[in-house]
């Protein structure tokens, strides 16, 4: 099939309009940071740095952004030792109900983010366990587990199991074989599942108000600020700040690891196994 | 010791290396110990904190003294289906869901197909990171982006007042439908990336020799896109739809920020906080559940029946 030069010009003009769809709004959010005025009214009239000098001596931003952090690294580490262990799993027997593994752990972030914070939010109640970093940590891990399973499984797929074979033929133990020759092969996707978890946790808002209680993280302090109109500045500089953060860990990812796509893979893997 | 070859280093007999032996002998146990983590952790914190949900969606709440009483009743439920207030959210939840999911679907198509069959690979590969980009960016703020575009006084009133219109969208006001159409943007700009990139690979794995076979057999650009490419590009789309009416479903920011109107999500979320009302919020939330099974188990049928 051959698109004729209409369609061809046609497909090539929707294509930028959807990129601008895309990228103007954010590119407003950034130019709003540096807006001189305190209302959000358009054109902007005056540009200035104002604002981000007091966004970063805030101490409301401070404590919320190292509470994102720690949220973020506490979820990450939990992850990528489970989602590590369930890619090993799968990619390397053979078992009753192995097609089910990839549903179960899409299962958190493809059901509505109210129903895994609620669902939380109860059990936390009814077993009496305060809200706080842990509740939010447990929350965060549990759908970015299949971030790091997701990278991981695609690249143990596309490396032999032969080399393990090998290895194991020549006197390594099991131990040694996953140091020396599994663990080299697969670290970057590894790293780059991490670096997704990371970014997931690090701007989730559903389920993280859910099982936050009084702690606030960045995200969570930008919501509580948006109904106050004098703070309007300096969420505006938060908020670029929040989307800088998020999208330096993703495009790392994306240069570490070939796999590195949107979680809608594992849902093709799902519905076409 | 007399059995091994000369110079080759005979292995220890350390612990690790009986036990690995151990389990070299019995992969089941490798198995387990593999999968006892992450599937332990999963049945406990998730599964086990949906049972929670569920069994705590009969509980009710004793307006007395404002405490959860255990006991199991179908109040919650019969509320639910019984007060038109909440049938009318349902509705207006799930309507919008599919809303968001077809025009996702529209949107996206174009430029998946242009990056999968037209672009160059370098070209390919930059709108991938394009796309990519976007979906990772914070949500709340882009949220947040479109509630400062819809303002009155904001960009779209600005763009459009030269040429003598009045934006159709509003945050809060008596026009109900301008409300629901800047909900309706701001999730299709929210969802867009996750239904490109299932279609764009969706259309990327089309062998082009299936097209070629097309249009030797006869089929003029038109058919064989009707009856090559797009029965082999529906299961992708399919994916795609369940991030878009999925997320949808349980969003409840987007309509608190760009809207004034109540979904499913901002009911469950007044319940917890201000009312105090679990089992009612829990079972409001198993609703999207509901929903979300009987979409899964449409769009696997959707995938499996493509295969046939």
């Amino acid at each position: 099939m051959i698109e004729s030069p209409l369609t061809r010009v046609l497909l090539r003009v929707a294509t930028w309009l959807v990129l601008a769809f895309i990228y103007v709004p954010l590119a407003v959010i950034v130019l709003y940071s540096f807006n001189a005025s305190r209302t959000l009214n358009w054109p902007i009239d005056e540009l200035t740095l104002k604002w981000w000098g007091k966004a970063i001596d805030n101490p409301g931003v401070r404590d919320a952004l190292w509470t994102s952090v720690k949220a973020g690294l506490g979820a990450t580490l939990i992850a990528l030792v489970l989602g590590t262990l369930a890619s090993l799993a799968v990619s390397r027997y053979d078992f009753f109900g192995r097609n089910t593994i990839s549903f179960l752990l899409l299962l958190p972030i493809a059901l509505p983010g109210i129903v895994t914070g609620m669902a939380l939010n109860a059990t936390f109640n009814t077993a009496g366990i305060t809200l706080g970093l842990f509740t939010v940590i447990v929350g965060h891990a549990t759908f970015c587990i299949v971030l790091v399973y997701n990278n991981a499984l695609a690249r143990l797929r596309r490396t032999s199991r032969t080399f393990e074979e090998a290895s194991s033929d020549l006197g390594a133990d099991t131990w040694q074989t996953f140091r020396r020759v599994t663990l080299p092969q697969l670290a970057s996707a590894m790293l780059a599942g991490c670096l997704l978890a990371f970014a997931l946790s690090f701007d989730e808002v559903i389920v993280t108000t859910f099982t936050i209680g009084a702690d606030q993280t960045l995200p969570i302090w930008i919501l509580a600020n948006l109904a106050r109109p004098n703070q309007l500045p300096i969420v505006n500089v938060v908020a670029v700040a929040v989307i800088v953060l998020s999208v330096i860990p993703v495009w790392l990812a994306t240069k570490l690891s070939a796999e590195t796509t949107a979680p809608g893979t594992v849902a093709r893997e799902v519905v076409e196994p | 010791m007399s059995t091994s070859t000369p110079g080759l280093p005979v292995p220890r007999r350390s612990v690790g290396r009986r036990l690995s032996a151990y389990l070299f002998r019995h992969r089941w146990l490798q198995l387990g110990g593999l999968l006892a983590g992450p599937i332990g952790w999963l049945a406990i914190a998730y599964l086990g904190s949906l049972v929670v949900l569920f069994l705590a969606s009969f509980w009710r709440l004793d307006t007395f003294s404002g405490k959860v009483v255990h006991e199991y009743g179908l109040q919650n439920y019969e509320e639910l289906v019984t007060n038109p207030v909440y049938r009318t959210i349902t509705l207006r939840t799930v309507g919008m869901a599919a809303a968001v999911t077809v025009a996702c679907a529209a949107i996206a198509f174009p430029i998946a197909y242009y990056m999968a069959r037209l672009a160059t690979p370098r070209v390919r590969r930059a709108l991938i990171i394009a796309v990519l980009m976007p979906l990772w960016a914070s949500y709340l703020v882009k949220v947040y982006a479109w509630q400062i575009l819809f303002q009155e006084g904001g960009m779209i009133d600005w763009a459009l007042s030269p040429i003598g219109l009045r934006s159709p969208f509003e945050i809060s006001g008596t026009a109900e439908w301008k409300q629901y159409a800047a909900l309706w943007i701001t999730f299709v700009y929210l969802w867009l990336p996750y239904m490109i990139l299932p279609i764009y690979a969706g259309l990327e794995r089309i062998q082009p020799s299936l097209l070629e076979a097309s249009s030797d057999l006869g089929g003029r650009a038109g058919t064989t896109f009707r009856r090559v490419v797009l029965p082999l590009v529906f299961p992708a789309v399919v994916a795609g739809s369940i991030f878009t009416f999925s997320l949808t479903l349980g969003d409840y920011i987007a309509p608190q920020l760009v809207s004034s109107t109540q979904f499913i999500g901002n009911v469950v979320y007044a319940n917890v906080g201000v009312a105090n009302n679990l089992p009612f919020a829990a079972a409001y939330a198993t609703v999207p559940v509901l929903i979300m099974t009987i979409y899964l188990l449409g769009a696997k049928r959707a995938g499996a029946f493509e295969h046939v």
